[in-house]
């Protein structure tokens, strides 16, 4: 077709660059998409976090790769034209060219969620915690987490707003009630056993806050007046950050805790050390 | 129309019912807006680039947001704070929803005026009072409103929280109500006047996708805001009535127990997000649709699926009002409600992908030119198919669980409600600057503008979204006590110089602007060969748009590169026997 070669426009730097700007940000998608950028796992519902997000890496790296190659290669065609080559595709081939997209997206959108996602959220979500849990409550208040264990008798005792004092007595627990008198108390520091479930039950006194352990993939917004819990297994042994992921104040941004995922032994004694400082 | 009645230049000018004017006014007061939420950015990125920095001259200007030249925590959260509200609601709404949807709609329906002209001028007059009443917060004890946009309670509702929730918090509440009612008489306005006042020949069917879109959008509007203005008022009574409508019992703040009962500050995120996210739509819709009808113009080629893309438009604005917990997927609301979220979200991506692969299949086949305003909208369909794709990631509850307020969802939103917008707002503002002031923008300065703003727009939020999947939280002040987020100081560091460049860059257009609104060439009435009915009047048009006659529109707007024809283009106004219809 040497009449169509005959009417193109003579070549120009403009068109490959911007070509080039756009095809560039494809290829520099994909440079970023298959590093690794999460932080190191250490649990077990996590494993299942982290496939969803390979799965809408691989798909969406591959649809992002496809669409700012074609805009490149449109606009370096197009301005070498000097009249246009297709004006208007048939209504048929409209139709079908939006059916296939819908087909495409709600497999890779919606199938991702029904076959990936969804087995994710209930195994985390509907998890019943089991009778060797470790149990564990964390209540989050401008800017410190509090950290208590139920004791030996594996209840917790009572607390109280009017005994509430941020220095001696944070949560306010009341050490009348037989119940609390076995009570550990402590402040940003958690400690659980590696490969058991833990049950985290969370309160706030003030603000949202959100308690968040990037390596552990949990994140649960701790709302007051209602009291979450998560159910989690942790898998490597390790001192893990918490950091608070809702917005509740000037110093929300230290509102710094850690995570300890330590042996059996280990943490059986630092719990008798915690409790020997009680 | 008599010529002979002069107004006087206030009547005309300042108090004027004429769309054009007060589009005009709409867009100049976003345009101060947004510079100032852009110097709030440039604020927020110094303190995240160079955390530990000493800056004297800040002091200097700013000597309670910077005691000792180094920035105060609060006042961190304030600016994040105002940066996300002004850009949102005082910058993007007003210059791309409010202000080009006043200057379009008549004009591209072929109509006179707006359907209620004396209201739309009242609501440009409530939308500055808003403006102002906002911008006063900063200059209160305590300084401005610090509980983030989405000004969720306690934090917005207990003055002893944060200092910014002290009078800070009020003004804010107070000024986003005026806001939504002005909001909602412009909406009524473009709903009314496409419903009722378009010219003979213009049916629903031939509107170009901009008439679309601003139609979609101001339906949203109207159905979504009031329920804001509800929650604004109800935490105005929380905040100096004593009614715990959002507040629970047993709240300790600084040591204080609280005397409220039975409130639930979940609510408040519910009727936040049944407005924010439509908000989103009511944003990024007018943007796909200029990108729409900007994009045949420089291709001379017809929109691809025109018919599609309208019912994608429609499909959107359906779904949007029925998705608004995926920003709540950890908020502690029922995980089954999470699981139909999901997937009520996820059928959103179906028509969303169709408008933007026809966005991209209109670019095949063309004749292209790459003027300004198609650079500037070529951004626009880049960053919304690279939004999308990340918006895949937080609309899916299990990935959100991990990402949910981390910097993921702030490179995403970037992209999109700030992103397409910003694009979809510069290639209106280059496309229609002839027709608003009869000369044309500089076309050189205008690819320095472009080149300075997509490529470091692009590099910064892409980066963001980098910076989320590592675990960094949004919001954060400074990020140097945790270990496991050391690897982001580099990279925050060279976001924050990219910011400086992208910054820049924007006074190339503000020296464009202004120069070219005195000095620019002057423009003939159809400087691109368009064939819409705006661009079959003067530049600018006269009061009354079509003088005595209104146009009879005889087909769709997009007949490009007609068959059988040697023309280029025929306006929507040629007849049958000019060049053969196609819609």
């Amino acid at each position: 077709m040497s009449e169509t070669r005959d009417t193109r426009l003579p070549f120009s730097l403009e068109p490959v660059l911007v070509g080039l700007l756009f095809g560039s940000i494809g290829l520099f998608g994909v440079i970023y998409g298959i590093g690794e950028w999460a932080p190191e796992l250490a649990s077990r519902h996590g494993a299942g976090i982290d496939t969803m997000m390979t799965y809408l890496m691989v798909t969406t790296g591959a649809m992002f790769l496809t669409g700012h190659l074609a805009m490149a290669l449109f606009i370096w065609q197009g301005s070498r034209r000097t009249r246009i080559s297709h004006r208007l595709a048939s209504p048929r081939f409209e139709k079908r060219l939006s059916i296939a997209l819908g087909v495409l997206m709600a497999v890779v959108a919606e199938g991702g969620v029904v076959a990936i996602g969804l087995p994710v959220w209930n195994e985390y979500f509907m998890a019943e915690a089991p009778p060797d849990a470790v149990t564990v409550e964390v209540v989050g208040q401008q800017f410190f987490w509090s950290v208590r264990y139920p004791g030996a008798d594996g209840e917790f005792g009572a607390t109280d707003i009017q005994l509430m004092d941020d220095v001696v007595n944070p949560i306010g627990l009341d050490r009348s009630d037989p119940v609390a008198v076995d009570d550990i108390v402590w402040l940003n520091e958690i400690y659980v056993p590696v490969n058991r479930p833990v049950r985290v039950v969370l309160r706030s006194k003030d603000m949202i806050h959100s308690f968040f352990l990037p390596h552990l993939r949990v994140k649960q917004d701790v709302i007051p007046g209602m009291v979450p819990e998560v159910v989690f297994v942790p898998t490597r042994e390790g001192t893990f950050e918490l950091a608070c992921a809702e917005l509740c104040g000037l110093g929300h941004y230290r509102m710094q805790g850690f995570f300890h995922v330590v042996s059996d032994a280990e943490f059986t004694s630092q719990l008798e050390r915690l409790a020997s400082e009680q | 129309m008599s010529e002979a009645h002069d107004p006087g230049f206030v009547r005309r000018y300042i108090f004027s019912t004429d769309h054009k004017i007060i589009g005009i006014q709409y867009i100049l007061t976003g345009l101060v807006m947004g510079l100032v939420g852009g110097l709030l950015a440039v604020l927020i990125r110094i303190q995240l680039g160079w955390p530990t920095a000493q800056w004297e001259l800040l002091e200097t200007l700013m000597p309670r947001g910077y005691p000792s030249g180094f920035m105060a925590p609060e006042f961190y959260i304030s600016v994040v704070t105002m940066h996300g509200t002004i850009m949102v609601f005082f910058f993007i709404s007003y210059v791309l929803v409010s202000g080009f949807g006043n200057y379009l709609v008549p004009l591209q329906v072929g109509a006179k005026d707006m359907a209620y002209p004396l209201l739309n001028m009242l609501s440009y007059w409530f939308a500055l009072l808003s403006a102002v009443v906002m911008m006063a917060s900063f200059l209160v004890e305590g300084g401005a409103a610090a509980a983030g946009w989405t000004a969720y309670p306690p934090l917005s509702a207990i003055a002893s929280a944060v200092p910014g929730s002290g009078l800070g918090q009020s003004i804010w509440l107070v000024s986003m109500a005026i806001f939504i009612a002005s909001f909602t008489m412009s909406g009524l306005n473009v709903v009314a006047t496409i419903f009722t006042m378009r010219a003979p020949g213009m049916t629903m069917m031939r509107l170009p996708l901009t008439i679309w879109s601003y139609f979609i959008a101001a339906i949203l509007g109207l159905l979504a805001f009031p329920p804001l203005t509800a929650a604004a008022v109800l935490l105005l009574f929380d905040r100096h009535l004593g009614t715990s409508f959002f507040l629970p019992s047993g709240l300790v703040v600084a040591g204080q127990p609280l005397s409220f009962q039975g409130g639930s500050p979940l609510l408040w995120q519910h009727l936040f997000w049944f407005l924010g996210h439509p908000e989103v739509y009511v944003l990024i819709l007018p943007a796909l649709g200029i990108v729409g009808d900007v994009v045949p113009a420089f291709t001379r080629k017809p929109v691809f699926g025109y018919r599609l893309n309208v019912y994608s438009l429609i499909a959107v604005g359906v779904l949007s009002m029925v998705v608004w917990g995926h920003h709540m997927f950890v908020s502690g609301m029922s995980p089954f409600t999470g699981e139909y979220f999901t997937l009520a979200t996820m059928l959103i991506t179906i028509p969303m992908t169709v408008y933007g692969v026809n966005l991209v299949a209109s670019l095949f086949g063309g004749r292209m030119r790459l003027a300004t305003p198609m650079l500037f909208s070529l951004a626009a369909v880049a960053l919304f198919g690279s939004g999308g794709f990340g918006g895949l990631f937080l609309g899916n509850a299990t990935a959100d669980m991990q990402l949910h307020d981390t910097y993921f969802v702030v490179g995403h939103f970037h992209f999109m409600i700030g992103g397409v917008t910003l694009m979809g707002t510069f290639a209106a503002l280059y496309f229609w600057f002839p027709k608003m002031f009869g000369r044309s923008m500089h076309e050189g300065f205008g690819k320095l503008h472009f080149w300075g703003t997509f490529a470091p727009f692009f590099m910064v939020f892409f980066g963001q979204h980098f910076l989320g999947l590592q675990g960094m939280p949004r919001r954060y002040y400074a990020f140097n006590t945790y270990e496991y987020l050391e690897g982001t100081a580099g990279q925050n560091t060279m976001l924050s110089v990219i910011v400086m460049v992208l910054v820049a860059a924007q006074f190339v257009f503000m020296v464009n602007f202004l120069w070219s609104l005195f000095k620019g060439q002057p423009a003939e009435a159809n400087p691109w060969a368009a064939t819409t009915l705006e661009w079959t009047v003067a530049s600018p048009p006269p009061h009354g748009n079509f003088g005595d006659t209104l146009p009879a529109v005889h087909r769709w707007a997009y007949e490009y590169s007609p068959e059988s024809t040697g023309e280029d283009f025929a306006p929507q106004t040629a007849g049958p026997n000019d060049a053969p219809i196609t819609a």
